[in-house]
């Protein structure tokens, strides 16, 4: 979005007043999509993008734009600038998502925080010990090559009574720097703090209940919205009528163009009023259902685009001793973030304060500054701990409801979600159709892969295997925007964006194909794979997973999946049980071996990975989003099921050594595998394959019959 | 018509005129602005709000307020005693048993309710009583630990 009205600079002098004395570092981030967006004119600082404080009381501060949503980058953040600078991990805060104190972010999503944002920090980090130390070196007249850092003091190496704390040099301090020439970071082998397994630094506020998060969030006077909604996408308002929710004491109605909310200052009041409100909606136009939708995608699909190719399709096909052709499918899949989309908006004057539970605050900043014809300086978003996201807060209307409400109501005001809404608003993982034409020569070697999916978009589409004849073609990928009015509701990111569908069709075509050239699912892998990476990461899962395949239906079901998700190697081993009497599936036990380059927090990684696998079932077995004529027919957890803890297989996780590549991403390459390898080890177990997720009793039972 | 209602709130007396038929979850966190306690699904699906009324676990997004008349009501803000921890809250916090950590009030009081009336929960018990509590983070297997290293040090067990 080009757009010159938006500034979201923070001047350098109001930041340093902001925050008090102390030593300042500015630096660039480097995530290139917020370079990007910075080169497309959004208007903040052009030399920096990241601020790291070290305070008057030694305290240091990190000013990001991220947020914390469970994954753990306010630990893993912490760690690394922790590391860099030489102090003890428990004087790092972390200040996260707030538009006022915090640069200019994108958004926390794509496993993109730690891979981009924390190299910068580091870099920054260094750069603050570099300045510390010519600020000891003047404090104590010691050269500066003869001092060195240590728990938060510089001190002399031949000398140990020489010494400034960070404090002592803080203080009185208003340096601020922008170090042309970056001072070296550590050495892997030199980390003591960054790469060791470190506990949740968030975790004692989130065990007593003080965490704060949006819905917490408690003003003077502010009053609890409820909004009127269509009982369908599409469908109109026609007529309304308020006067019986009018009578319920103190509650205030507002209708403002096509919104209608009652507001009460508790929030099961204002619901009461809401249900006394007598509407009529014209139908939606929508005639689609979960039955009806894959037909419509392929029709409805956009005319697509080549992914990758390489080599001749004709020529492949020519080389084929046998050739096979399947097709895939998922449905709809909801995000179902334990927090419900909730904001709180104050509006005094021409200035706004909005606390929202979002991964875009600065998004959301542009919006209110649009909804409310406010300046975006004068609008300030909060980003307290976000309870879950998965891609599904990189939006969300609540925000500038909350807005509107609270500038026309003269309170603050705090619209939280209904889980009904939740579900309703989500932007699901969208429906999508893969198929795969291929073909093996005689010697087992994949020699033609010709690849199309319809809304699955191009992440993780891009063949790893030693396939010298492919072609992928992708039509329409996982956004709403892409997808165009195809889907009859909002879609969007949903953890592993596209991957997820990717990698079930692409890990499932692999078996099916192992199973003709007679090899078992990991010996066909690696006759296939010349990436050595791949072939050690697929090896440690094997190890641990310590069992050999079998000719399927071998009763066991043992099943494999790997991938490449930008750049973090994935393979993931199941083992499953399938009851052939109801068509249920116990997972019993998943391996996963990952190597994700350095590794900042491998208790943090490893926290990840069980997440992955766990959430990961959700869509393998239940999760699928019923719907018929714009109606979202799933409205709680009563009949969208997800993962509980009677479904919790053993888990076991192998963080693949490789410290000299840099951090990769964590938060959701592991869930991507988990459609395949359950896939996989189902067919392992029945005989028979399953080609739609989720794998539901009902479709299991139906493969069997 | 409303009501006084009082009762018993993690240790101290409480006093609330409002309407009985309104549910516990929102006296919590609208009328005491106690936060600790979540509204995640509000239909009684998911455990988030999960409080001990006279020691036994209740969903009070589904609990009228009437019912808590003259009783004792515990949250996650009363675990604590003197400004310590409880061994559930220490035990969550070692095994890392949370990521987003909004169910995690109900979990740890779930958890509670549980260990009150089974000191010694097998793996199976403790699956079984939680199953209601839902968490989307998919920490299952870290509070399953959590919850059983509590109980070791409640019992008075080396952890």
């Amino acid at each position: 979005m080009r757009n010159d009205e938006y500034d979201f600079t923070l001047d350098r002098r109001e930041f340093i007043k902001l925050v008090g004395g102390g030593i300042v570092i500015f630096f660039t981030a480097g995530d290139p999509l917020t370079l990007q967006e910075r080169r497309q004119g959004r208007g903040y600082p052009e030399d920096f993008n990241a601020y790291l404080l070290i305070g008057e009381d030694g305290r240091v501060s990190c000013f990001t734009g991220k947020i914390e949503m469970g994954q753990g980058i306010h630990t893993s953040l912490a760690q690394m600038l922790a590391e860099e600078l030489d102090v003890p991990l428990n004087s790092v805060d972390m200040v996260m998502g707030d538009t006022k104190l915090c640069p200019y972010d994108s958004g926390t999503f794509g496993s993109r925080s730690t891979k981009y944002f924390g190299p910068p920090l580091r870099q920054a980090a260094a750069e603050a010990r570099g300045v510390l130390i010519q600020l000891a070196s003047e404090h104590l007249g010691v050269p500066a090559e003869k001092l060195m850092a240590k728990d938060g003091t510089i001190v002399a190496r031949d000398d140990a009574k020489k010494k400034a704390s960070y404090i002592e040099l803080a203080r009185g301090k208003k340096i601020e720097r922008h170090l042309a020439k970056k001072p070296p970071i550590k050495h892997y082998s030199k980390h003591s703090i960054s790469g060791k397994p470190t506990n949740r630094m968030d975790s004692e506020q989130k065990v007593t209940g003080e965490a704060k998060f949006a819905i917490d969030v408690r003003l003077p006077g502010m009053l609890y919205a409820r909004i009127l909604r269509p009982p369908a996408h599409g469908a109109t308002l026609k007529s309304v009528d308020t006067s019986e929710a009018k009578k319920i004491p103190n509650i205030q109605v507002i209708q403002d163009g096509d919104m209608v909310a009652v507001l009460h200052k508790h929030p099961d009041v204002a619901e009461s009023a809401l249900n006394l409100i007598k509407a009529q909606f014209d139908p939606s136009e929508s005639k689609l259902d979960n039955t009806t939708i894959f037909e419509h995608l392929k029709e409805s699909a956009p005319e697509g685009n080549v992914v990758t190719e390489e080599g001749n399709l004709e020529e492949g096909k020519r080389l084929a001793s046998i050739s096979l052709t399947r097709t895939y499918f998922n449905h709809y899949v909801a995000h179902a973030p334990s927090e419900t989309h909730t904001a709180i908006a104050q509006v005094e004057g021409n200035k706004a304060t909005v606390w929202a539970s979002t991964q875009s605050p600065f998004r959301a900043q542009g919006e209110v500054a649009q909804t409310l014809g406010f300046p975006p300086e004068n609008v300030r978003v909060i980003t307290p701990f976000v309870g879950c996201g998965f891609g599904g807060k990189n939006q969300g209307n609540q925000i500038t409801e909350a807005a509107r409400l609270a500038k026309l109501s003269g309170h603050p005001v705090q619209v939280a979600w209904s889980r009904k809404e939740e579900f309703f608003y989500d932007t699901f993982r969208p429906a999508a159709v893969i198929q795969i034409e291929s073909g093996l020569d005689s010697a087992g070697h994949i020699v033609f892969w010709e690849y199309q999916n319809y809304y699955a978009g191009d992440r993780s589409s891009q063949p790893f295997y030693n396939i010298p004849h492919h072609r992928v073609f992708s039509m329409g990928g996982w956004g709403g925007r892409s997808g165009g009015s195809v889907h009859p509701f909002g879609v969007g990111a949903w953890r592993g964006p596209g991957s997820n569908t990717n990698v079930f069709a692409i890990e499932s075509h692999i078996d099916v194909l192992a199973e003709k050239a007679g090899m078992d699912p990991l010996q066909f892998r690696l006759h296939n794979l010349t990436d050595e990476r791949m072939k050690r990461v697929l090896m440690a899962a094997a190890e641990k997973f310590g069992e050999s395949f079998s000719k399927a239906p071998s009763g066991n079901g043992y099943g494999l999946a790997c991938t490449d998700y930008l750049g973090t190697y994935v393979a993931t081993m199941a083992e499953v049980k399938v009851n052939q009497n109801n068509g249920k599936v116990q997972v019993e036990r998943v391996v996963c071996a990952q190597d994700t380059g350095e590794v900042i927090n491998p208790e943090g990684a490893r926290m990840q990975i069980e997440g992955c696998i766990t959430m990961g079932l959700g869509y393998c077995f239940t999760e699928e989003i019923r719907f018929s004529n714009g109606r979202i027919l799933d409205e709680n957890f009563d009949t969208y099921t997800i993962p509980r803890f009677s479904w919790l297989p053993k888990i076991e996780t192998v963080l693949v050594d490789n410290p000299e590549m840099p951090p990769q991403g964590c938060g959701e390459p592991a869930i991507t595998t988990m459609g395949g390898v359950i896939a996989n080890a189902v067919f392992d177990a029945i005989g028979k394959r399953m080609f739609t997720l989720p794998m539901t009793p009902a479709r299991i039972k139906e493969a069997l019959r | 018509m409303e009501k006084n209602i009082r009762f018993n709130l993690n240790g101290k007396m409480v006093n609330v005129t409002t309407s009985p038929d309104r549910m516990l979850l929102w006296i919590l966190r609208s009328d005491l602005d106690l936060t600790g306690t979540k509204h995640s699904c509000g239909e009684g699906f998911c455990g988030a709000c999960t409080v001990l009324v006279n020691d036994e676990p209740v969903l009070s997004c589904q609990f009228p307020a009437q019912g808590v008349e003259g009783k004792e009501v515990l949250t996650i803000e009363g675990l604590q005693k003197n400004g310590k921890l409880h061994p559930l809250q220490k035990a969550f916090m070692q095994h890392n048993a949370l990521q987003c950590g909004f169910c995690t009030p109900g979990m740890i009081m779930g958890a509670y309710g549980m260990l009150l009336k089974n000191p010694r929960p097998s793996s199976k018990d403790i699956i079984d009583t939680m199953e209601g509590n839902l968490c989307r983070c998919g920490s299952y297997g870290r509070i399953i630990q959590a919850i059983q290293t509590a109980a070791r040090m409640m019992r008075g067990e080396k952890p």
